[in-house]
């Protein structure tokens, strides 16, 4: 592909110096992420992205730079006061939690726009020395396409210094949820157990807070305030799509904010659309990609399953009422004719219409469970009869169960057992038999077939 | 006094605030504050596009555009929630995402692909521009608020039922999927609105911080509505003027800081929710707790009303020695006890009677809990005198007729404490 090379090649240094930023502020994001999607607080990530403006620009005002370690202290700060304050206005004043998020983070984000603005004119006036401006556009959109160009040496090569508080945020990051795994774990799956085992789980729970305030604020240069909830949650609801595991999840989003970091360097060039909008937009698709594709949890998986279930209830539906229809045959003739079947029409009738009824026609006929008499009437062939026989089983021993232990009206127990008879293997079967120390016959004095 | 422009402005932020502040309060109620946030945000990528088809600051097409995306990103919200096991917070979250990286990036093909693109209306998204409003958005403005109005007037009964149960609505035979489309449809109309002058975040704290302040002052749907709408008109109105008068200070956001701050005042001083009437409802709770305590602790000490001695008490009151005589003082104060003799109370007539209600309540909590355990919850503000509030008379009266007549009030009342606690 001679665009993608160009785009490398052209690039060079840059490109690539881009490309690792982009990874490490995604990479940081991810990891975190994961814990607040478990525990449902991503849109504490949006509001710690907003709400730690005023933070920003205090530590602006302190230190009079945008990359000292005051901004940082000072929007770990706000974002801890964000998160205390949405507690306390839900727990203590009775705003409803979610009310509570709106109220902090956008009463906290207008603070922080009037103080940049006034902050912005008052630099203006001063003469604005260019450097020492703290820039709305940075603040709010990120300028990776340009952190590339502002590097410090470092032990002889040139590395851009966001990449320096990056890095320190990853490591400390990892570090953290390292130390905390299990603490962590516990409190993000079980907030009761982790309260009824000692752990603090406040004390977690802020240590978290704290942590992302400062993947955002670390963020904030390189992708910008408004769009960090993307890299927070888009990476971790791919991983969450694709894993049951919190490793495996973990692992995943971190794959996706890499991915993401590449793919958005190649759009952000083809496109001319800069590089934060493109992270979000591919995070995006590769979630997409995993909602639609995932093994477990995907839509597609989802729908063949689902589909697969209603095909086999379908045909076990119809080969049942053949089984009863025999019955009645051989009750009313007691010499034993061959059954007559159902004819084609009325077989799919009973399997409920559709294409449903038509893929368990023809998966009862592959199984060899159904075959095809003259004058297109279909019966049981002695496999079909068996499963018949079986499920049969099940729906009577089931009704006998109900009826003996629920006290339930005659006419209430069929529509029950129609629905879980399905469900009920041979062991089941076993369990209820003895149970009932192996009955006879239903309720409705039906024999109920030998297992 | 004022120009000609500050006046549209005011005008504009005005109906903005109380149009925002009446809707607000349905989705506060339905727990969908936060809908308003992802709309605002949704309706980006709607509004760039119809620019970038039209060509132009249209305001019906951006309008349109924006309402048609937001509206989209509302669907996907609800898609993800009901067909995938992905939560709430996160689809709101992905929503969010998605919509305003698209956004941006087809603000900066716009930037560089419209020749000449005055990219008016969409840079100042973030923020909104409510200087720059003109007397075209204030007609839009009045015309959709009247359109609200109108709906909450019209609908006010079928709105009330959606909101506090949806189910029984639908049960009644409701169109409650409906009216919670109208609903929505309703904030989105307010969000789209409010974008252009209050950009998407300060446009989400229009809708959720004069509900949010209205609803800690009142129980009531109408007075909230009311209430809410007041003051969302009156920040809007606060807000714009002071950034007039101030200078050169943004407007959305003074509107918002205003709201916060009739918020928190509300937070301190509402008359039920707020903090310092809770703090003083729990104090008045706890010394009435106080009391019955040291009743019951008389009339434990003694069956009659002979005297009790002051170390007896204390003792039966089982606090620090401070407390339980700051206690012993206010029920003299009270003139439930009175001094009997040197270092002993007695209760006095009406203290008497006090205590024998009290106990009375008491000995129905202890049969009640004893018979119907699960019934504990009842028993939230430890109050013993509550019984008669929380149950029905005849409930009561079934219970009293359990009652072992002439039974010695000091029973075991350790048994009582392991029922009660």
């Amino acid at each position: 592909m001679n665009t993608l090379r160009e785009v490398f090649v052209t690039g060079g240094a840059q490109a690539l110096w881009t490309i690792v930023v982009a990874a490490v502020a995604n990479a940081s994001c991810a990891i975190l992420g994961c814990y607040l999607v478990l525990r449902r607080m991503s849109l504490l990530g949006d509001a710690l992205s907003h709400a730690v403006l005023p933070g920003i620009v205090v530590g602006f005002l302190i230190s009079g730079s945008t990359t000292s370690a005051w901004i940082f202290a000072a929007a770990v700060g706000v974002g801890l006061l964000t998160s205390f304050l949405i507690q306390l206005l839900s727990d203590r004043a009775g705003v409803a939690e979610d009310a509570s998020t709106g109220v902090v983070f956008t009463s906290l984000f207008a603070l922080g726009v009037v103080m940049l603005v006034r902050v912005g004119e008052h630099s203006a006036a001063d003469g604005g020395t260019g450097d020492v401006d703290l820039d709305t556009d940075c603040v709010l959109y990120g300028l990776l396409e340009f952190v590339s160009l502002d590097t410090i040496s470092l032990a002889g090569y040139d590395v851009p210094r966001a990449l320096v508080s990056l890095s320190a945020v990853l490591v400390l990051t990892v570090a953290f949820v390292t130390l905390f795994w299990k603490e962590l774990k516990i409190v993000s799956f079980d907030p009761q157990l982790a309260t009824a085992l000692g752990l603090r789980g406040g004390v977690v729970h802020y240590l978290l807070m704290a942590m992302v305030a400062l993947a955002i604020v670390a963020a904030f240069e390189a992708v910008g305030s408004v769009l960090v909830i993307a890299m927070l949650v888009l990476p971790a609801v791919t991983g969450h799509l694709l894993s049951d595991r919190l490793l495996g999840m973990i692992a995943w989003s971190l794959a996706s904010s890499l991915v993401s970091a590449v793919l958005a360097y190649v759009g952000a060039v083809l496109y001319d659309t800069g590089m934060a909008p493109m992270l979000a937009l591919i995070a995006g698709a590769l979630f997409a990609v995993a909602l639609v594709a995932a093994p477990r949890h995907g839509l597609v998986s989802r729908g063949l399953h689902r589909l697969a279930l209603a095909v086999r209830i379908a045909g076990e539906d119809l080969i049942a009422m053949l089984y009863r229809g025999e019955e009645d045959t051989s009750e009313a003739q007691p010499s034993g004719t061959s059954a007559a079947g159902l004819s084609l029409a009325g077989s799919f009738a009973a399997a409920g219409r559709g294409p449903r009824a038509w893929l368990a026609v023809f998966a009862l006929a592959w199984r060899r469970q159904l075959r095809l008499m003259p004058g297109s009437r279909i019966a049981l062939t002695d496999a079909g009869r068996r499963a018949a026989k079986s499920l049969v089983r099940s729906h009577r021993l089931w009704e006998a169960y109900l009826g003996e232990h629920f006290h339930l009206p005659l006419d209430h127990l069929h529509e029950p057992a129609e629905r879980i008879e399905h469900y009920i293997g041979p062991g089941l079967q076993e369990q209820l038999a003895s149970e009932l120390a192996r009955p006879g016959t239903d309720p409705h004095g039906k024999e109920i077939p030998g297992g | 006094m004022i120009g000609y422009n500050t006046a549209i402005v005011l005008a504009g932020t005005t109906l903005l605030g109380a149009n925002a502040g009446l809707i607000g309060c349905f989705a506060l109620l339905r727990r969908r504050a936060l809908l308003g946030d992802t709309l605002a945000h949704a309706a980006l990528p709607g509004l760039c596009l119809a620019f970038w088809i039209v060509g132009e600051r249209s305001l019906p097409a951006m309008l349109g555009g924006a309402l048609a995306s937001g509206l989209t990103g509302i669907a996907s919200v609800a898609f993800l929630r009901r067909y995938t096991r992905i939560k709430d917070d996160a689809a709101l979250g992905i929503v969010l995402g998605v919509s305003f990286g698209l956004g941006f990036a087809l603000v900066r093909i716009i930037q560089t692909r419209v020749s000449g693109g005055s990219k008016a209306g969409l840079d100042h998204y973030i923020f909104g521009t409510a200087a720059g409003m003109i007397a075209d958005d204030v007609k839009l403005i009045a015309a959709v608020s009247a359109a609200c109005l109108a709906s909450v007037l019209l609908l006010y009964k079928e709105f009330r039922l959606v909101t506090f149960d949806a189910d029984f609505a639908r049960v009644q035979g409701w169109p409650s999927t409906w009216l919670d489309f109208l609903l929505m449809g309703l904030v989105a109309a307010t969000v789209i609105i409010a974008l252009p002058a209050g950009g998407a975040v300060l446009t989400a704290a229009l809708l959720i911080l004069p509900a949010s302040t209205a609803r800690l002052w009142t129980e009531r749907l109408g007075l909230m509505l009311l209430l809410a709408a007041v003051i969302g008109g009156t920040i809007g109105a606060v807000g714009t003027a002071a950034s007039a008068i101030g200078g050169r200070w943004p407007t959305g956001p003074v509107i918002v800081l205003a709201g916060a701050a009739v918020f928190i005042a509300s937070l301190l001083f509402a008359t039920r929710r707020g903090a310092i009437a809770r703090l003083l409802a729990n104090a008045a709770a706890r010394r009435k707790i106080d009391e019955q305590r040291l009743l019951r602790a008389m009339l434990e000490q003694s069956a009659t009303v002979a005297p009790v001695a002051h170390d007896a008490l204390l003792l039966a009151l089982s606090d620090d020695g401070a407390k339980a005589n700051r206690l012993i003082e206010r029920a003299s104060n009270a003139e439930l006890i009175e001094p009997a003799g040197a270092g002993a109370w007695r209760l006095t007539t009406l203290g008497a009677q006090r205590a024998r209600a009290v106990d009375r309540a008491w000995r129905l909590w202890q049969l009640l809990l004893r018979e119907q355990p699960e019934s504990s919850a009842l028993f939230s503000d430890l109050d013993v005198e509550s019984i008669d509030r929380l149950l029905p008379a005849e409930a009561v009266a079934e219970l009293e007729a359990k009652l072992p007549t002439g039974a010695n009030p000091t029973n075991d009342r350790r048994a009582a404490h392991g029922a009660t606690s």
